[in-house]
């Protein structure tokens, strides 16, 4: 038993693996791994530990997430307390030196991107409030556009021998997504200015950015679930403050929205919230697409 | 000899961390918190309505703790947490468990973070990682008490003073090997046998999991663990019922098998999830036990040692539902093996018996937010022979400051 244990500790040392091929990437979330593949393509292996289906601050570091924050060379989050419920703990127990915080194997975006509603005071009273601001930031694509700066940076940086590629694969994708988001103003103008409703504070970005004005949450504190009582007060409010729609993400529950938008006989609008929300956002270019067309539907 | 090969590689692995870690950080990371370190307060309560008297689990021999079992309102220990990053390389962690008199350090341990390779070391007082529940610390249990055989085997936990090693391999399937070697004076070890030089326990265990589609997800593992006791003292009734003092020295080896499934629809658990979890354990003891005289009282003691031995098991396996945001619901069945228990020339002394303890538990708590929990709890506890008990038990569990994530 214990000459068997040593023989195996020593074979283990001496079997790390020393070489590679592509650079194996981590995200904490969607949006992340589809801006890693706009920027790496097929100079990364890229996977995701949450799914737009998933809400990014409530997942558990389950064994499969170990075993793949094992392996990777770089971990891209968005930072900013969203995944403080699981992600340090996911870096503490995967035993890569790599990804650690402080690391060049681990990238934040929220360092490289503008953060609206920082709260001027912190006490659990208020919800689950972020300390350094909203964290759902990708849906600014402005937001999307310096934070694609910064990881083109960052994975030359870890993978110089592909520098160039990923310079001239950022240059291309910078060109693309700035067309896009002057494409997608243009098609946005009628929505400036549009009352809505949302479920949570992960709209804020895409309100802010399109003009939206945000009525009221579905949720009487971020993060707490919508009660009866908080959604018959909300009806009040929208009978003096009318709405044209209430939104949501996939991986919210539709009952709260459809309840109250029934009711008051407006939309309830799922937007994909993420690459993979819906069956049309396939990536970060269509990820949009879906969102304005939803939007502009249910404007009208 | 192995435990001193276990010693030396965690040490030659402490020393090479800085290899691994560049010294210049890239950019400044968000802190858990502004403050450093993390501090946090547990507040823990029950009322808890129950037979009078001092309750054992027939047929196995009492750890000699008595966690989360005071009659009527009781405040339980609250625990004070500290951990922080004491430099690039290392992560502290204390926690402290504050009752009337006493401060107990319930964990205190420093943390590798950048060896690499996959391996992480732990020093100082831990929890050990055998099995699944072991880890937990009583504010993250689905039920208001440990499971039975846990609380036989280890009392409210197998705490380590000693070293732990752990290697995650770099597979797609999770694959955790760890080991550790510790003092050993704590129940199943004892003072006496950890008076030495090298270590009188250590423990090995191997996790397996992954993810079966994207709403199911497991862990498995078996451990093992092997302590030497010296003059453990315990207090078991004899034939007359009247307590006596024995002392164990030798060698008790345990088994425990554990499997934990969880599912959510779409890996999205807030809204609804399950959890299933099960643990087996197995000890085996064998060894010399003396018993001191206690005739004066009436008992049947005359200050014998013989030989001793015993092979006990028990498990549980339990169900929790999230059926909807806040709430959950539970049922949890237990039960021992008291199996085979040869006492020899004190056989006279002391019962073999062939009671099966076992114990019933349902409940069901409801958590505001994530930092608060109150639970209501039913048992029907008949790990007592002729005396089963219909238990209620109504607690809360408050987490004050940032409180670190749970283990899956």
């Amino acid at each position: 038993m214990k000459l068997f244990l040593s023989a195996f500790l020593a074979v283990l040392v001496l079997a790390m693996p020393t070489a590679q091929a592509a650079l194996n990437v981590l995200t904490c979330e969607p949006e992340w791994a589809a801006l890693t593949q706009e920027l790496a393509g097929d100079l990364a292996k890229v996977s995701s530990a949450t799914t737009a289906l998933q809400d990014p601050h409530h997942i558990e570091a389950r064994p499969a997430l170990l075993a793949k924050a094992r392996r990777a060379d770089l971990l891209i989050c968005t930072g900013a307390e969203l995944e403080i419920g699981w992600l340090p703990l996911l870096q503490r127990e995967a035993g890569n030196g790599n990804i650690q915080p402080g690391q060049s194997g681990y990238f934040e975006a929220a360092r490289f991107a503008r953060i609206i509603e920082r709260p001027t005071t912190l006490d659990r009273a208020q919800g689950d409030v972020h300390a350094t601001g909203n964290p759902h930031l990708h849906l600014d694509p402005h937001n999307i556009a310096q934070v694609a700066e910064a990881l083109a940076k960052r994975l030359a940086e870890i993978d110089p021998s592909n520098a160039e590629r990923y310079v001239e694969r950022n240059r291309d994708f910078q060109v693309r997504w700035a067309a896009a988001i002057g494409r997608w103003e243009e098609q946005a103008a009628g929505l400036k200015g549009v009352p809505v409703v949302v479920h949570h504070k992960n709209w804020s970005y895409l309100a802010d950015w399109l003009g939206l004005v945000v009525i009221s949450d579905l949720e009487p504190k971020p993060g707490v679930e919508p009660s009866a009582a908080h959604l018959a007060a909300l009806m009040g409010t929208l009978k003096s403050k009318p709405a044209k729609m209430v939104l949501r993400s996939a991986y919210q529950s539709p009952k709260p929205s459809q309840w109250l938008a029934s009711r008051v006989g407006i939309a309830a609008v799922e937007l994909p919230y993420t690459v993979g929300g819906s069956t049309q956002a396939t990536d970060l270019f269509s990820l949009y697409d879906d969102t304005l067309r939803r939007l502009k539907e249910s404007a009208q | 000899m192995f435990d001193r090969l276990l010693i030396a590689t965690g040490i030659a692995l402490a020393l090479s961390t800085p290899l691994q870690i560049q010294a210049a950080p890239q950019d400044n990371t968000t802190a858990l918190n502004a403050f450093n370190p993390e501090v946090s307060l547990i507040l823990q309560g029950a009322y808890l309505d129950r037979l009078g008297g001092e309750r054992h689990v027939t047929g196995f021999v009492p750890t000699g703790e008595h966690g989360h079992d005071v009659r009527g309102l009781a405040l339980n220990h609250t625990e004070l947490v500290f951990a922080a990053n004491v430099d690039p390389y290392t992560r502290g962690f204390v926690n402290l468990a504050v009752a009337d008199e006493a401060v107990e350090i319930e964990e205190s341990w420093f943390q590798s973070l950048g060896l690499g390779h996959g391996f992480t070391v732990r020093g100082g007082r831990f929890l050990s990682g055998i099995g699944y529940q072991n880890e937990r610390h009583p504010h993250q249990w689905d039920f208001a008490n440990n499971g039975l055989m846990h609380s036989v085997l280890f009392g409210e936990h197998l705490v380590q003073d000693g070293l732990q090693l752990r290697w995650l391999a770099p597979t797609e399937l999770f694959m955790e090997f760890g080991s550790e070697v510790a003092k050993g004076q704590f129940f199943p070890g004892s003072e006496l046998g950890a008076d030495k030089s090298g270590a009188a326990t250590w423990a090995a265990f191997v996790h397996l999991g992954g993810d079966v589609s994207t709403s199911h997800s497991w862990r498995g593992g078996i451990s093992y663990l092997h302590a030497e006791p010296a003059q453990r003292a315990s207090i078991v009734d004899d034939f007359n019922d009247i307590e006596a003092l024995t002392d164990f020295s030798g060698t008790s080896k345990t088994w425990l098998a554990d499997f934990v499934w969880k599912w959510a629809p779409n890996g999205n658990s807030s809204q609804r999830n399950f959890t299933f979890l099960t643990e087996y354990f197995l000890r085996d003891e064998a060894g010399d036990l003396a018993c001191d005289d206690n005739t004066l009282d009436g008992g049947l003691c005359t200050g014998l040692t013989d030989r001793y031995s015993s092979e006990q098991s028990g498990w549980y396996a339990q169900g929790v539902y999230q059926f909807m945001p806040a709430w959950r619901t539970g049922l949890r069945y237990d039960r021992l093996d008291s199996g085979s228990v040869n006492f020899n020339a004190n056989n006279a002394v002391f019962e073999q018996t062939n009671y099966d303890p076992t114990r019933w538990s349902v409940m069901t708590d409801y958590s505001p937010s994530e930092f608060s929990r109150f639970r209501l709890q039913f048992a029907r506890d008949q790990s007592m022979r002729d005396e089963p008990d219909n238990q209620w038990t109504l607690q809360y569990s408050l987490s004050i400051g940032p409180h670190g994530s749970h283990k899956f």
